[in-house]
């Protein structure tokens, strides 16, 4: 009979597969992917000359999108491929990296896992198709994570700078102030805990995406990369700060064990024993899709922070880029640019709740001044908007931060399902990313 | 092959006519493996008939206060242009294909084995029982990196060559067929003038039917559950199967543009569930005679 694993051991199998064929892109230097030069690098000549390129992606907007896209160009063909969501993608991009054959020509990659797909040089710079000119148009903090090592391996889409979102209802109940800092945000989970044994403030089983956000706030840079040369520190100034603070809440069981995006969170959400929700500013289009039933309960604040001065992160987001191996570069390169930095097609892509990278919506008077009513008519976007601006610098992702947030719940997860001290949990798990980094012929100190 | 021979202990100890005394121990064990085995697929049948708005609201175990049923099955049927019927035929495809072609070429295999000498035929049992002894997901990387110099990655033939060999089936058929075809028979047969093709499909085939059907039953099961090699092979969604394509709608409950559809992914699990409970049904009789088989000295 077949032997049924459980999901998660099943996909960290296929992400250590891709990772294996990661390193075998990475060390004999791309023999896939062609060069662009030949095929000309004029993206409009492209755009009206047609063509036929894949686009692989799990945004619900990209359909409306390829329509209007579609439309204006009739005489380009876009087929658009659900791939998978996440990691699932990302399994299928590199075994189609390593195959030489059988990738999009386009395909949508979260910020965190560009640096692998970039450095085992699957990805093509489009700075020769003059997209350095687009910079301007993008947050800061977005664009560092699609340009690197002087070059531009993509346009960013979406951006998720942090911002805290609580149950204002819950809030109210039982008399829990907003939380500026992160000592005051474990007090409120103390007494909401206290008051009753079912709320928490918060559910955390251990995410490596939210570990890595929480420890960016924090002004750490556990993770850099020259060249060849990595360096993973998980126990920096920053790192400890976080473990030191979150630990308590780890320690105490103030947090909830229910796990992110099932049907039980969806309820805690709903039903308030899900008090607050530390994430990216693309959660309000989540909440109010999905959470029907606590419209007019949420509020969105600014994240907490440890001495009071704003300070926040980037969750989740991610962007497009175009493979080597695509067959009509300019032609894709047409479709990113249009895709990411078109005004038409960023409003179909916001109009689905997703949140702007382009600082001309993030700045925008009419954005700042939507009204929502789930958030009770809260200037949601005031506070979203302000925290794109006061993300901290100097963070940057593993070359293989796929295989890395794989591996996490066997270290870090460790100390979160013991309800101990979250620093040996990241010893262990620096210790792994060290020796895999160094497996895959990195050089990595640690 | 573990879970047959403890199936087959099992089956016999409690079949057993000259031990008919009833063990608490035992009847209690057996209560607790029957609720261990049931809950789930309750939970599945209660779920199903939720909307997704009752199912976050609702206690798991009992019904919510809407019945959905009908309006989920309608809604995973036509989700998305209706991919879920497209995942439903391919997973028909891969089974018939793949499976049936495994027990064809099992059966022919270990028949030839079991009633033929020929030289190397030791080496052929060797490599077939170490074959057994791989685990299918081991293998899946390697069959990758193969079918994509191959240029087969991302097609149905990336799905139904690898299901098509099923060494276990081979080696059922070859004990099977050890006793359940006397040699005095094949013999008969040649001295009558019957060729051998004509002595295996008239005569033989018959006699192998229970192992055949457990063979079937078996590869059916197996090529229905594919998950890994499907999962890593198809990048393409109208080419998966049903067990891909629950997982890619589950995912989609996941991150930054989180679209979660819970009640279609459990009505979807349901609907996929029921043929092969009820292929199962319908051939467990011959499932239980092909166990049995070679238990008892004739």
């Amino acid at each position: 009979m077949k032997i049924h694993l459980p999901s998660t051991v099943i996909r960290r199998f296929a992400v250590v597969i891709a990772g294996s064929l990661l390193l075998g892109a990475a060390l004999a230097g791309c023999s896939s992917g062609s060069a662009p030069g030949s095929a000309g690098t004029d993206v409009d000549a492209a755009l009206k000359a047609g063509g036929t390129i894949t686009y692989w992606s799990w945004t619900p907007q990209a359909k409306a999108q390829v329509a209007a896209f579609e439309k204006k160009y009739p005489k380009v063909t876009v087929k658009l491929v659900n791939a998978g969501t996440g990691n699932d993608e990302y399994t299928k991009l590199q075994n189609a990296v390593k195959a030489g054959s059988g990738g999009p020509d386009v395909a949508q990659v979260e910020y965190f896992a560009i640096p692998q797909f970039a450095l085992a040089k699957s990805l093509l710079d489009l700075k020769p198709y003059g997209f350095d000119s687009l910079e301007s148009d993008f947050t800061a903090s977005t664009w560092s994570h699609v340009a690197m090592d002087g070059a531009i391996y993509g346009l960013p889409q979406d951006s998720g700078p942090m911002a805290l979102f609580y149950n204002k209802k819950v809030f109210d109940q039982y008399g829990l102030d907003v939380p500026a800092t992160w000592d005051a945000y474990i007090a409120d989970a103390k007494k909401l805990h206290a008051a009753d044994p079912t709320k928490y403030i918060a559910a955390d089983t251990g995410d490596a995406g939210f570990t890595t956000s929480m420890i960016w706030q924090a002004g750490g840079t556990p993770f850099t990369t020259t060249g060849s040369k990595v360096s993973v520190n998980l126990q920096d100034a920053g790192s400890k700060k976080w473990a030191d603070t979150w630990s308590q809440l780890v320690e105490n069981k103030l947090l909830s064990t229910t796990p992110g995006w099932s049907d039980e969170w969806y309820k805690g959400l709903g039903n308030g024993s899900i008090a607050t929700l530390i994430t990216g500013a693309w959660m309000p289009g989540v909440l109010e899709s999905s959470v029907k039933d606590a419209s007019g309960d949420w509020r969105v604040a600014p994240m907490p922070t440890y001495d009071g001065t704003a300070a926040t992160a980037e969750n989740g987001g991610g962007g497009q880029v175009v493979l080597k191996q695509s067959k009509n570069p300019a032609l894709a390169a047409g479709f990113l640019r249009w895709l990411n930095a078109d005004k038409d097609s960023v409003k179909l892509f916001l109009a689905s709740g997703g949140f702007p990278s382009t600082t001309a919506d993030i700045d925008s008077d009419a954005f700042k001044a939507q009204t929502p009513a789930y958030f009770g008519g809260q200037k949601i976007n005031e506070v979203l908007s302000a925290a794109a601006g006061d993300v901290v610098k100097g963070w940057t992702y593993l070359p293989y931060q796929v295989y890395g947030n794989s591996i996490y719940g066997d270290t870090v997860g460790q100390s979160y399902s013991s309800s101990s001290d979250l620093n040996p949990g990241l010893r262990s798990w620096q210790k792994q990313l060290v020796s895999y980094g160094n497996d895959q012929g990195f050089s990595v100190s640690g | 092959m573990s879970a047959i021979s403890s199936r087959s202990d099992g089956l016999r100890a409690t079949r057993s006519p000259r031990n008919p005394r009833k063990s608490l121990a035992l009847t209690l064990f057996m209560v607790i493996f029957l609720i261990y085995s049931l809950v789930p697929l309750f939970w599945l049948v209660v779920n199903a008939t939720k909307s997704q708005r009752s199912l976050f609201t609702s206690f798991g175990l009992w019904f919510g206060s809407d019945f959905s049923l009908f309006s989920n099955i309608h809604d995973t049927l036509t989700y998305d242009n209706g991919i879920f019927l497209r995942w439903f035929a391919n997973t028909l495809l891969y089974v018939v294909v793949g499976a049936g072609g495994a027990t064809l070429l099992a059966t022919l295999a270990g028949y030839g084995l079991a009633k033929f000498r020929f030289r190397g035929r030791g080496a052929v049992f060797a490599v077939v029982l170490g074959a057994i002894a791989v685990p299918g997901t081991a293998l899946a990387v390697p069959t990758f990196l193969m079918f994509s110099q191959l240029g087969l990655t991302n097609t149905p033939l990336a799905i139904i060559i690898p299901s098509l060999a099923s060494p276990f089936g081979l080696y059922l058929i070859w004990a099977y067929a050890e006793d359940a075809v006397p040699g005095e028979l094949l013999e008969a047969a040649r001295m009558d003038g019957a060729g051998e093709l004509r002595t295996f499909f008239t005569i033989s085939i018959r006699l192998l039917a229970p192992g055949i059907v457990t063979v079937a039953l078996f590869t059916v099961v197996a090529t229905w559950n594919n998950y890994f090699l499907p999962l890593i092979m198809l990048s393409d969604p109208s080419l998966y199967p049903l067990t891909v394509g629950l997982n890619q709608w589950n995912a989609q409950a996941t991150g930054v543009s989180a679209q979660p559809i819970y009640n279609l992914v459990i009505t979807g699990s349901l609907l996929t569930i029921i043929p092969i409970v009820v292929g199962f049904l319908i051939l467990q009789r011959y499932w239980q005679s092909g166990l049995s088989a070679g238990s008892v000295k004739q």
